[in-house]
């Protein structure tokens, strides 16, 4: 009898895991931007002895505190699904998570945790020194807590520095450095704590403008604008060079990827990068029909971004399905591309010499187990292929990563010429005149947050069907349970993160409409 | 409500809420649950990662 992975099982749990991780990040990005903010207006209070800086200060760190204290602990029920629905992963990973976790888990607790009690409830009872120290411990301890998860998830697009047991069925850490500084996992971290500095920049801006608009707190609104542009400008020229960084990686480890962010389904040599395009609705890799409706192109430079070459050859989905091309591995020997149904067949011969040699350690047969063990070393490298049965399964959702890369980078250069542009008008005194502007910088703290959000759909629907690139699919992750379970947890995850959202808000909107007190909160 | 008493409100709510409910009645550790000991976790994954399967839409 043929067993059947439970689709329903899959997309539900994928559907709650996609859910509790986009609430959870709505409130972290702007906790590892919005502490540098504090850090700088009050290391100015502190040198200057201004008292406006720390109203300033006290002012932001309210936001900060409603924020912290809402969104604190939602990204724990990520680890529960874990374990609840995402067993076979949990355990194929385990020994790899377990450092980086364990470390999050104490620098979350141990330095963010104690300092932001300090930050909160210290002022006069401290000395302005050690508040100040506290205040610049918590903005790192928030940011170093970040760099675990996100070396974690990095690891699952490129998996390093392991080696799996046969024996176990586990992962085991062979090198820690070569999982903390593996160049995912560098460029990840670079990647997504800058994109939060400039969420956090858009949103201090923001609250700024919605102040001078209403004629009040022009001072600590001004401050705020020049503080938060210039960190915001900063950020972004930054998050263009790791955001380089990033694509030149997911060329290398993840061409599936790259091919999907661009809708590229036939790959050629001097590919363009489209700067706006349209992918042909219901499009397959296999048919005769144009990759575009309509595109507008930059020549050669997705091949430049790529590989360093604008001569390069930048396969499509239909290269990366049907193999064939030539290309330098990462030894520099010119090799041949492996189709999907080559890789298929490799990771169906890991799996069967895997339950082979499980059977031969069982039965005391080593020269069994030996062949075994040599044929699954082999083929492990494609382990994950051999869940798969039709070639096409390793296409992701092309539409969606498309157009979710495009909004992300498309509201990354606007964000550029808005710190520009308030920067600029800030230095000449015109921005208070400029009331449309005031208005954009408002209206554009919920791109902000979409551009966020993009950028973890084309992270995580792009390497789709892996949950660890290569060798573990969704469809193999989850735990045998009842798909109905996690119906009803999806539901009440909506309903709790809503309601959560709302307070958010809610408390927010009334805090900012208050405004800061004199002397802080 | 003031401000702090509100948001301490909201996290022992939010806490309780996670911890009391959900993981006590909705997140148990499935392999945990089932399994005493690493060796028999081990057992069933590997019996999972090797069984031939196909999905519904096969």
């Amino acid at each position: 009898m043929i067993e059947y992975f439970d689709s329903a099982l899959v997309n539900w749990s994928r559907a709650q895991f996609a859910l509790t991780a986009m609430y959870h990040w709505l409130f972290v990005p702007l906790t590892l931007g919005i502490t540098f903010i504090i850090a700088f207006m009050e290391t100015l209070y502190v040198k200057t002895g201004d008292p406006e800086w720390k109203k300033a200060t006290k002012f932001w760190m309210t936001l900060f505190g409603i924020n912290f204290a809402i969104g604190v602990a939602t990204g724990i029920i990520l680890e529960f699904e874990f374990g609840t629905n995402w067993s076979n992963y949990s355990w194929f990973v385990g020994d790899i998570f377990g450092a980086p976790l364990a470390i999050e888990g104490i620098m979350a607790f141990f330095l963010e945790s104690t300092f932001v009690a300090v930050m909160f409830f210290g002022w006069g009872k401290v000395s302005k020194k050690f508040h100040l120290l506290s205040t610049w411990l918590v903005a790192v301890g928030a940011n170093l807590s970040a760099l675990w998860i996100l070396v974690a998830n990095a690891w699952m697009q490129f998996p390093t520095g392991m080696h799996f047991n046969p024996e176990t069925a586990r992962n085991e850490m062979l090198n820690f450095w070569d999982v903390l500084f593996s160049p995912v996992a560098i460029n990840k971290f670079l990647h997504t704590i800058t994109s939060a500095y400039v969420l956090a920049a858009i949103f201090v801006i923001g609250v700024s403008a919605w102040f001078l608009l209403k004629g009040r707190e022009e001072l600590l609104a001004k401050r705020s604008i020049i503080i938060a542009s210039v960190f915001g400008l900063l950020s972004s020229l930054f998050l263009v060079y790791t955001g380089d960084g990033s694509a030149y990686q997911v060329a290398q480890k993840q061409p599936m990827k790259l091919a999907a962010m661009e809708g590229l389904y036939q790959g050629s040599t001097g590919a363009g990068l489209v700067v706006i395009g349209m992918p042909t609705p219901g499009k397959e890799y296999n048919d005769n029909k144009d990759d575009y409706v309509f595109k507008f192109e930059i020549p050669q430079l997705l091949s430049f971004l790529g590989y360093g070459d604008t001569e390069a050859f930048v396969p499509g989905v239909k290269d990366l399905v049907e193999g064939g091309y030539e290309y330098t591995d990462e030894n520099g020997e010119a090799q041949t591309a492996l189709s999907a149904v080559q890789k298929i067949e490799m990771g169906k011969k890991a799996r069967v010499a895997l339950s082979e040699f499980k059977k031969a350690k069982r039965n005391d047969d080593v020269k069994a187990e030996e062949e075994n063990l040599h044929i699954f070393r082999e083929n492990f490298r494609y382990f994950g292929y051999g869940f798969l049965n039709d070639p096409k399964s390793i296409i992701p959702n092309v539409p969606l990563t498309f157009y979710s890369f495009h909004i992300m980078v498309g509201l990354g250069f606007y964000f550029i010429i808005l710190f520009f542009a308030v920067i600029i008008l800030i230095f000449q005194r015109k921005l208070i005149e400029k009331r449309w502007l005031l208005r954009l910088c408002i209206f554009t703290i919920p791109l902000a947050f979409i551009a966020s959000m993009s950028g973890w759909i084309v992270a995580e629907v792009g390497r789709q069907p892996w949950t660890i690139q290569d060798l573990l699919p969704t469809v193999a992750s989850v735990s045998q349970i009842d798909a109905s379970a996690v119906q009803i947890t999806f539901w009440l995850f909506t309903f709790i993160f809503t309601a959560l959202l709302i307070a958010e808000l809610k408390i927010m909107f009334k805090q900012i409409k208050i405004g800061p007190k004199e002397g802080g909160h | 409500m003031t401000l702090g008493k509100s948001l301490w409100a909201i996290i022992i709510i939010k806490l309780f809420i996670m911890f009391a409910i959900l993981k006590l009645f909705f997140f148990k550790d499935f392999l945990n649950e089932k399994f005493d000991n690493d060796k028999d976790k081990a057992d069933y994954v590997i019996e999972q990662l090797t069984k031939p399967k196909h999905t519904n839409n096969d």
